[in-house]
């Protein structure tokens, strides 16, 4: 269970909650996307479109990749807020190779996006249903999309009780702002939401569904707006990995000639440790992003060289290889000397 | 016998405690009853054959009674809606009643006739998942307080359990159940990230503090403090500054 913080404006978030869609059409499993911002149709026909090997520029899209990349350009003057910490369900499927690469400027193609099986859910058209399952006091919007999650697990055989439909595939959830008043929890609003446990109860609900399965999630919360940091506490605790992004967009770090190649930091705040004693045995954890015309890297903080008249000089060699630290089949991309499979 | 012993961890992960805990116990031949709120079956089962005991045989022995919260509340949630011949342990869910987990825990390791194990152990990993699922601290701690009763004293068996905890912690309750179980322990065991940042070879510290002042009143609590490094079949234990990587 992937715990993203949004960043303020929910551009970089939101990239890499496609990105990670868009490595789950690449390897073929099949997707649900939830949201009650925005309706997943229109999410999974932003997909970035893949890079081949061969063909470097794929068709399509070049509206739409102008309109994004505008887009872009005006998320720029915002603020980075933390983005939320994902977490990460481990998933089962190995790959040959080790995630793929994304063009951001150019949009997947919608033969790509259909060659697999997606389901959606958009709050704002499931509430006419009544959510069947014990709410255990749980947010109603939650619960239903609980059920809708635990429905297609079951219906779709993610989670091996019919032997008929044996999955070689995994399911890839992404749910969008999770925690905003649009899914009708309070706790981005107040210091003392009126319900303190729907999002935890629905968390450890979620982690409980996806250990039980073939499925990974990815969730972006808006970690900015909620003020009771207990309830983040808690939330971190029911995660497997938790990512923050913070953007320098408005901060004072813009200026900052250390950053100065860089939009934005990643904040690794934990990391999965599933089925096994060891901890963290990452070697870095100061890792920074940045967002070039086509690509998005997350790259070891690298420091230029201190050329001023001042003695100390601090900067880090950057090492390749920190591609077992997230081990999990987000298929976000580097290209680069600085390596970071995610 | 009957000892309340509290591991604590703090800007680190002490789940590798568990672990040892669990198979320490197991090894030695007790009934184990193991809330497990927070990982599946198989996570502790992976480590557990690392350490060189299988929680699958030890469960169909009846040596060991293993309740998966995960599991268990997808029951509880999707399940079918006939009631259960017994209310489910994570009835706390929607009725915010600790009183199941309880019934379950006592029934647990009540000895059977035929029961050959030494005594009974309960672990929990971890406590503070309660409140995140919708348990008030009070709860908490009764339900704490219910169960030494009955398997420190009545059953003269052993209590482990598992908490976070973070030092300016907004998190009230968490640090009100915290400090009041610190207080009740016979053992803390308190695993801390080191204060200094992330460290390759000292991937933490650990606070051993026997509380000696619990039982006598006169005796002074003893502190004692390592540093340790996990490795992926054991744990190292050294002296502070005194790790592999520097001498």
């Amino acid at each position: 269970l992937v715990f993203t913080e949004e960043d303020k404006y929910g551009l970089y978030s939101n990239l890499l909650f496609k990105y990670f869609l868009a490595e789950g059409v690449v390897c073929g499993h099949d997707l649900f996307v939830a949201s009650a911002k925005e309706h997943p149709d229109n999410i999974l026909k932003e997909l970035p479109a893949p890079l081949l090997d061969d063909t470097y520029g794929k068709e399509l899209g070049d509206e739409a990749a102008a309109v994004k990349s505008e887009d872009f350009q005006d998320s720029m003057k915002i603020a980075w807020r933390y983005q939320n910490l994902p977490k990460m369900e481990a998933s089962p499927t190995t790959y040959t190779k080790f995630g793929h690469y994304y063009d951001v400027s150019k949009k997947m193609s919608p033969e790509l996006c259909q060659s697999v099986k997606w389901h959606s859910f958009y709050l704002h058209e499931e509430l006419s249903f009544e959510p069947k399952m014990k709410t255990c006091n749980m947010n109603s919007g939650y619960a239903r999309l609980l059920q809708s999650i635990q429905r297609i697990i079951s219906q779709e055989g993610f989670d091996g009780s019919d032997p008929q439909k044996k999955r070689k595939n995994a399911l890839r959830i992404g749910i969008q702002s999770l925690g905003s008043m649009l899914w009708g929890d309070d706790v981005c609003c107040s210091d003392t939401p009126e319900d303190t446990h729907s999002l935890t109860k629905f968390l450890y609900v979620l982690r409980g569904l996806l250990r039980k399965s073939l499925s990974a999630c990815i969730i972006t919360v808006p970690a900015h707006l909620i003020q009771n940091k207990a309830i983040m506490e808690r939330v971190t605790n029911l995660s497997d990995m938790v990512v923050g992004l913070e953007s320098f967009i408005g901060s004072e770090r813009e200026t900052n000639p250390l950053y100065k190649d860089y939009h934005g930091l990643v904040h690794v705040h934990q990391i999965p440790q599933l089925n096994s004693l060891i901890c963290d045995v990452s070697d870095t954890k100061d890792l920074a992003f940045r967002l070039k015309r086509k690509l998005f890297t997350i790259e070891r903080l690298h420091l230029p060289p201190d050329l001023s008249d001042t003695v100390s000089r601090a900067s880090k060699q950057d090492l390749a290889g920190s591609a077992k630290l997230l081990s999990s089949g987000c298929g976000a991309m580097a290209i680069g000397k600085k390596h970071l499979d995610f | 016998q009957g000892r309340f012993t509290l591991l604590r961890d703090t800007r680190t992960d002490g789940s590798f405690l568990v672990h040892h805990f669990l198979s320490f116990y197991l090894r030695a031949g007790c009934k184990v009853c193991f809330v497990a709120l927070l990982q599946s079956f198989s996570h502790y089962n992976i480590v557990a054959q690392k350490l060189g005991v299988s929680l699958a045989a030890a469960k169909e022995r009846g040596q060991l009674v293993f309740l998966e919260g995960l599991k268990s509340c997808l029951d509880l949630l999707f399940g079918e809606e006939e009631q259960p011949a017994q209310p489910s342990p994570l009835q706390f869910l929607s009725t915010s009643d600790l009183r199941a987990l309880f019934d379950f825990v006592r029934v647990s390791l009540t000895p059977a006739d035929g029961d050959s194990w030494k005594g009974p152990v309960l672990l929990v990993d971890d406590l503070s998942v309660l409140l995140s699922l919708g348990a008030a601290p009070v709860a908490v701690l009764d339900f704490i307080h219910y169960c030494r009763v009955s398997v420190c004293c009545q059953l003269k068996g052993n209590i482990v359990v598992l908490v976070h905890s973070n030092e300016d912690s907004e998190d009230e309750e968490n640090e009100l159940v915290v400090n009041s179980l610190c207080h009740h322990s016979d053992l803390i065991l308190w695993a801390e990230g080191l204060a200094t940042g992330f460290c390759k070879d000292v991937h933490g510290q650990i606070k051993i503090i026997k509380r000696l002042s619990l039982r006598q009143a006169a005796e002074q609590d003893l502190v004692q403090i390592y540093q340790y490094k996990i490795q992926d079949r054991n744990v190292t234990f050294f002296a502070r500054g005194l790790s592999a990587a520097v001498l």
